[in-house]
């Protein structure tokens, strides 16, 4: 029965899509030929998010207050302006909290009402984060959610979960993974993954053949 | 309002299902419907409350049944015909039926700079804040038909102030055109246990972003 069903749902969707494109595709004939819209800022509108904001502008971030501790204090001080710093203005950006986990706390974020999300910093949200799932359990079970990801804390970690209900958005700074000494700010950009910085991940350890 | 979109605590969806290697849009429509969003809010002339409403203010049975670019498109379609910018006719015909309003299109020129201006929320203070951090507050048991960003799973829980952010737009009110009204915002955490009960993780702790009105003081 539920093998029928999820048949029948499948077809669903693709009759819905072709039905969704033909409307968007309607919709964006009647706007520029009613003036409402100018194509050339939809083409900025959708490259400045495919190529220009996404999670390494937040990567940067937290690489930069793992190796430089008065970034590191201004970031947990006031994370708009500390990040505002390095240029990531804008748009779902315009008031963040830095929250830093800790062996004794992991934090995560999630928005139960909507999508919020820090664009300035992470780019768009992955479709998991905007989904009913994550949304429904995430601030009732976020261990079991956690397991989802494949990420087990020690049970003794507390877990700090935002609800991202209003204007504030946060960004997690996690944990500097170990044997990390020395590494440039550019090497450990490379190792903080845009989940971690979710907190449904951690830091990637170091390649072990570098 | 009690609508769908208010999931926090639901049983029932099943597991988070990561993507690897996600592309940023699943379909050339969603990069389509993203961008005629976004470049409609200036002719159009409503703010991102009133673009939440218009995507959460349907039937639980719509809004579940669409995925999120699908929401999105029918907020707009939903934003533009009250307005008379574009109607269901013209959309079904694929064409303008009716004259054009007399708004302004986002300029080119202006897209990227009003993205990297985005809209900061926080305003003037009338007043001083009734709260303080670490103050025990509770969540107000109010259910408005309106818009609000008070979830139903911590209405009637106490829990305490962790940060105050100073005052902010007030969306119950900006939803509804009847102006910013801005109030002070909190961060507010509550035990899982509070939350939850005794099927609460001891060692959860959750917090919501919540406006001075949805709070009252608690011991």
């Amino acid at each position: 029965m539920s093998e029928h069903h999820h048949g029948h749902s499948h077809d669903h969707d693709h009759s819905e899509l072709s039905d969704t494109e033909l409307r968007v595709r309607a919709l964006e004939t009647i706007l520029t030929e009613k003036g409402y819209v100018e194509p050339a800022a939809l083409d900025i509108l959708i490259e400045t998010y495919e190529t220009r904001v996404g999670p390494r502008n937040g990567a940067r971030v937290v690489a930069k207050a793992w190796t430089d501790p008065a970034y590191r204090a201004r970031l947990l001080k006031d994370a708009t302006a500390a990040i505002a710093e390095l240029g990531y203005t804008g748009r779902q950006g315009e008031h963040i909290v830095a929250v830093e986990n800790t062996p004794a706390t992991h934090n995560m974020i999630v928005c139960t009402l909507c999508s919020c999300y820090p664009w300035s910093v992470l780019g768009l949200p992955p479709v998991w984060y905007k989904s009913a799932p994550y949304r429904s359990r995430a601030v009732k079970e976020p261990r079991a959610v956690l397991a989802d990801f494949g990420v087990t804390l020690p049970g003794d970690t507390a877990i700090r979960v935002w609800d991202s209900t209003a204007e504030i958005r946060y960004l997690v700074i996690p944990m500097r993974p170990d044997g990390t000494e020395g590494f440039s700010e550019d090497q450990l950009a490379d190792l903080v993954t845009r989940d971690s910085m979710i907190g449904t991940g951690v830091a990637q350890p170091p390649a072990e053949t570098v | 309002m009690d609508g769908a979109h208010d999931m926090g605590g639901m049983d029932g969806f099943g597991p988070v299902v990561p993507e690897a290697n996600e592309p940023l849009f699943h379909a050339a429509w969603e990069r389509r419907a993203f961008a005629l969003t976004l470049a409609m809010a200036r002719p159009g002339g409503w703010n991102i409350d009133m673009t939440r409403f218009a995507r959460e203010n349907r039937s639980p049975l719509d809004y579940l049944s669409k995925s999120y670019y699908q929401i999105w498109l029918a907020g707009l379609e939903r934003l533009m015909a009250e307005r008379g910018l574009v109607t269901s006719d013209e959309i079904a015909a694929a064409r303008p039926l009716h004259p054009r309003r007399d708004v302004a299109a986002l300029p080119a020129d202006d897209a990227g700079p009003m993205l990297a201006r985005g809209a900061p929320t926080e305003r003037p203070a009338s007043a001083p804040a009734h709260f303080a951090i670490g103050d025990r507050v509770r969540a107000r048991n109010i259910h408005p038909h309106t818009h609000t960003r008070l979830p139903r799973y911590v209405r009637g829980h106490a829990g305490v102030v962790e940060l105050v952010h100073g005052a902010h737009i007030f969306p119950d009110s900006h939803a509804l055109g009847a102006g910013e009204q801005p109030q002070w915002l909190y961060t507010v955490t509550f035990d899982g246990r509070e939350l939850w009960g005794d099927d609460g993780d001891p060692t959860v702790r959750i917090s919501v972003d919540a406006w001075e009105s949805y709070l009252e003081p608690a011991r």
